[in-house]
């Protein structure tokens, strides 16, 4: 069908908006409750054009376009009454811009300056009305949300979690959790991905900035610092440069330049995870196929602590299933406090871990109480993305101008099946390359080591691997079908989980990320965060794994040395203590007080 | 004019569902097109257009939900349908159901009008008795049931899209037009919604034909109106007026003496001075809901200002920017023309944000909200002003 904009006709199909066609022709219409990754919901009613024949201005990211229509996105009506919902906006906006983080990355900001908005023709909200929530992950500013609902459908609809909602009416509307009982005390998974979705400064993470700075000031204080493998794919947005561009030498350098002790990378306990995990799912399998137990498989994976706060409220009772594996920040803190520390002569108590992730909700995990078995806290303060670029901007340290370094020894080595961590099913490609290879001594059969069926963007993704030509001591496994499902963002878990729960799947083993992407769509990545930019970043990712000498976790000569030198053999009583963990049994919301 | 009287007589129950269930289904969305029934609620929607878009939906659940959330300040109308002829607006529902083919019909109650839900159900149960209702209706094979559900207080609820997400026990909150409801209304299905005293029109139509009813009101504004009368008048009540109706022809029959000022359309409505008395009630001039407020010489206009405006910064949902943000500036602006402190560029201002609230509020409830605040002004400027 054809439809007219601003007099000129372009081709429409059935189901598309006006915003859509506009934005496939070119034409830019402001958008704000809009999001590319969301439902559509015309709150904002910034978007509105002018449709002949309405009585009313139309939102164009809902209304449908239908043939024959004329829309008008400039005229001075339009204008004029966007102007005035942006003015309206920022009259209820706590807008005290030169303090807040989001300030140089704040959409209403933007269309403020781009609708040549100089005052406003009413008084301006000029002091807070609400507290600040600040959990160990994110922090809400209620005084600077303009009530998009964003965080709300990224929440309900992305992630299944429905932790917050609006309540309330009219001027007084906000959005709030049950009963008002703060985040901590609902299902929240902490995975920031409103954070992502915010327009302005009302989600941001809860900051470690200073306390970082403090440390690395501290002559008595020996810093380590971890890199998580998304965050090279990443880091260079926040300096202009494009999505999927790869910084890791970089941001090395960046990192040597701030003062840390050693720059070291999640990658090396990334490999580590893989054959402790591995070695895992070898055991289940065995005690389920041999010994005939139940509970144990299928196993899911539990490097994303987004994902493991989920399972815990909303499967209490599949906990059996998830490996007891901790993370690869949590292998690395132990280590870092124990080996590392005895092997250079550090006292650990003047010791302190610094990881910078992609996620928000792995400062949630570093707090978490059982996460000591160093006899130290084992990771002492975690920074996303968003926080090292801006401490490196604190420092005027621009990533572009950085040369290119190399992480330190030895837990800056790492190989290409660590990389991968850091896109949706890369931790299930990296341990199907380890597996298969332990199990029948060859590779996996897969070009170049490429296990395709697991990699892209679609929210589940199945395989299904014929083991052949075992080795003696995995007999029972000759033929086996080994099933495998990958899933990203929660609502994707949920499907996951449910036929899980059912008993309706039959996998053996699943990797779940909590967000869109895995790891590279995390809630502490640059913003803004889409689709687009997503494949990008994952683009990054597999670039990297290519360019790696070693593609293999079980060929890290890092890792075999510190079994050697250490923890003995993979699931040892040592690698037990230090680098396995438990969950726990949580409710949907706390009882109300 | 007369009164016409006929809506809230009593009639003998069935007779209007018997001769639906002899004419065929076309036939019957025919009748109501051609009588130029539209719906009573206020927005005046042709009701036969509705039963045959929502006929015409293919789902093989719909369904028919009567809006009784009669919530639009000075309207009681409903009130009275309900508490003395109920089994009238259901055999509505049960010929609408009949025409549209649906199995399941839903009262959706005001929440202050609870104390009505144990008799509604008594009605219900007998006339399930008289096989009224429920399975194979007078053995015509039709099926169909009536359950009552109660809303929670909300004025935007009264709004058809909000009550489907209040009915699914979701925040009652407008949703985005289209889907309209007639294609995809509560839970997905094709749901017919209507106001209680148009479903009341329908047995009459569906009994004595399209030309009886026709033949009252005026232009295209065909029968008659229930008109809540309150306010400054010795015999407030209900009235049934054929549409046409002069403004101070009501006044008349409603005792008014002295009147200053009449509000048309509830808080969403507008507020017209002597001056305009001659005005018609209809579809044409002014529509209404069926709220009528009358004020005489004593009452000061800035206080009606302030109360709708009020009413509007409690019921606005909060959802879009132009009704949530917008509506304070106005009670803020009363206070201020009150104590005189009103500037011209005050005004201007005030004007443009009621413009952006009229055309780009998400609902009909932001784009009416001003509609008190600027009739008063333009209509009592000097008052207001001086």
């Amino acid at each position: 069908m054809d439809i007219h904009i601003n007099g000129k006709k372009y081709k429409a199909v059935q189901g598309e908006t006006i915003l859509e066609v506009a934005v496939k022709n070119g034409i830019k219409i402001p958008t704000l409750c809009y999001h590319s990754d969301l439902c559509l919901a015309g709150n904002c009613r910034i978007c509105v054009v002018d449709v002949d024949g309405a009585k009313t201005l139309q939102a164009s990211c809902t209304a449908m376009a239908s043939n024959g229509m004329k829309i008008w996105t400039n005229t001075p009506k339009v204008i004029k009454a966007r102007k005035m919902n942006i003015q309206l906006l920022l009259g209820s906006h706590f807008g005290e811009c030169y303090t807040c983080p989001r300030n140089s990355n704040c959409e209403l900001l933007k269309l403020a300056e781009e609708h040549g908005i100089e005052e406003l023709p009413f008084p301006k909200k000029s002091k807070r009305t609400r507290e600040l929530e600040i959990t160990p992950s994110l922090t809400r500013d209620p005084d600077k949300c303009i009530m998009c609902g964003r965080c709300v459908r990224t929440c309900e609809e992305l992630q299944g979690v429905h932790a917050v909602k609006p309540i309330g009416r009219s001027n007084d509307v906000r959005i709030e959790t049950f009963f008002g009982q703060g985040l901590m005390h609902t299902s929240c998974t902490m995975c920031g991905q409103c954070i992502n979705r915010c327009p302005t400064g009302a989600l941001y993470e809860t900051s470690c900035i200073q306390p970082v700075w403090d440390a690395l000031a501290d002559p008595d204080k020996y810093v380590v610092v971890q890199t998580a493998p998304a965050v090279r794919a990443a880091l260079g947005e926040e300096f202009g440069m494009e999505p999927g561009t790869r910084v890791t030498g970089k941001m090395v350098a960046a990192l040597r330049k701030l003062g840390f002790n050693k720059i070291f990378d999640t990658q090396f306990t990334a490999d580590l995870t893989i054959i402790e995990e591995g070695t895992e799912f070898l055991t289940r399998l065995k005690r389920t196929l041999v010994g005939k137990e139940k509970g144990l498989l299928p196993m899911t994976t539990s490097c994303s602590p987004g994902w493991v706060k989920y399972i815990e409220h909303f499967y209490p009772d599949l906990l059996t299933h998830v490996s007891t594996c901790k993370s690869p920040q949590q292998m690395f803190g132990p280590l870092a406090k124990t080996y590392f520390a005895e092997k250079e002569g550090i006292n650990p108590s003047k010791m302190l871990t610094v990881s910078i992730m992609p996620c928000v909700a792995k400062k949630y995990e570093a707090d978490r109480p059982e996460m000591n078995a160093s006899g130290y806290k084992d990771v002492d303060y975690v920074l996303t993305t968003r926080e090292l670029a801006k401490m490196m901007k604190t420092a005027g340290l621009d990533l572009k101008d950085m040369p290119v370094e190399e992480y330190d020894n030895p837990f800056g080595i790492s190989t290409g099946a660590a990389v991968i961590f850091g896109a949706t099913g890369g931790v299930m490609e990296a341990a199907l390359r380890t597996v298969y290879e332990i199990v029948t001594g060859r590779e996996v059969p897969f070009k170049n080591l490429d296990i395709t069926p697991v990699r892209g963007m679609e929210d589940v993704k199945e395989a299904e691997i014929t083991i052949e030509g075992v080795t003696a001591e995995y007999k029972f496994l000759e033929g086996a079908k080994v099933r495998v499902a990958v899933a990203h963002s929660l609502g994707a878990a949920k499907k996951v989980m449910d036929k899980v729960k059912s008993g309706e799947a039959d996998y053996h083993f699943i990797e779940i990320m909590a967000c869109p992407g895995g790891c590279l769509g995390g809630g502490g990545q640059p913003i803004p965060t889409s689709p687009e930019i997503r494949k990008a970043r994952a683009r990054a990712i597999y670039e990297e794994d290519e360019s790696m000498a070693i593609r293999k976790s079980h060929d890290n000569p890092a890792i075999k040395k510190l079994y050697e030198d250490f923890l003995e053999k993979p699931n040892s009583h040592k690698a037990h203590e230090l680098l396995h963990t438990h969950y726990l049994k949580r409710k949907r919301f706390d009882k109300v007080k | 004019m007369p009164a016409a009287g006929f809506i809230l007589e009593k009639i003998k129950q069935g007779e209007a569902l018997k001769k639906a269930f002899e004419i065929n289904r076309a036939e019957i969305t025919d009748i109501i097109k051609d009588s130029g029934l539209k719906g009573r609620g206020g927005a005046g929607f042709p009701t036969g257009l509705k039963m045959y878009l929502c006929g015409a939906a293919a789902d093989t659940v719909k369904y028919v939900v009567c809006n009784a959330d009669e919530g639009e300040p000075g309207t009681f109308k409903d009130r009275v349908i309900l508490e003395t002829i109920p089994e009238k607006v259901f055999e509505g529902m049960t010929i609408t159901a009949y025409v549209i083919g649906s199995r399941e019909g839903i009262v959706y109650l005001r929440g202050e009008y609870a104390y009505l839900k144990s008799e509604l159900e008594n009605v219900l149960k007998e006339m399930r008795k008289n096989n009224m209702l429920g399975e194979n209706i007078l053995g015509k094979g039709f099926s169909f049931d009536i359950r009552i559900a109660l809303g929670a207080g909300a004025y935007v609820c009264g709004e058809e899209t909000a009550l489907i997400e209040s009915l699914e026990g979701k925040r009652g909150e407008a949703k985005n037009k289209p889907p309209f409801p007639v294609s995809s209304g509560l839970f997905g299905h094709p749901t017919l919604v209507s106001n209680v005293e148009t479903f009341c029109n329908i047995p009459h139509i569906v009994d004595k034909g399209s030309l009886w009813f026709k033949n009252m009101g005026s232009g295209k504004s065909t029968g008659t109106k229930l008109i809540s009368v309150s306010g400054d008048v010795k015999k407030p009540g209900v009235y049934e007026i054929t549409f046409g109706m002069k403004v101070k022809d009501l006044l008349k029959l409603a005792g008014a003496e002295e009147t200053k000022a009449v509000d048309i359309g509830g808080a969403s409505g507008i507020i017209i001075p002597e001056l305009q008395f001659e005005r018609e009630i209809s579809f044409e001039d002014i529509p209404t809901g069926g709220s009528i407020i009358v004020f005489d010489k004593t009452r000061k206009m800035a206080d009606i200002m302030e109360n709708f405006m009020e009413f509007f910064l409690d019921e606005s949902c909060g959802q879009c920017t132009p009704c949530r943000e917008g509506t304070k500036y106005f009670v803020d602006a009363v206070e201020k023309i009150k104590n005189r402190k009103i500037t011209e560029q005050d005004l201007k201002n005030l004007r443009d944000i009621s413009d952006c609230m009229k055309i780009t509020s998400k609902c009909g409830l932001g784009q009416a909200s001003t509609n008190a605040f600027i009739s008063i002004l333009d209509n009592f400027k000097d008052e207001l002003l001086s």
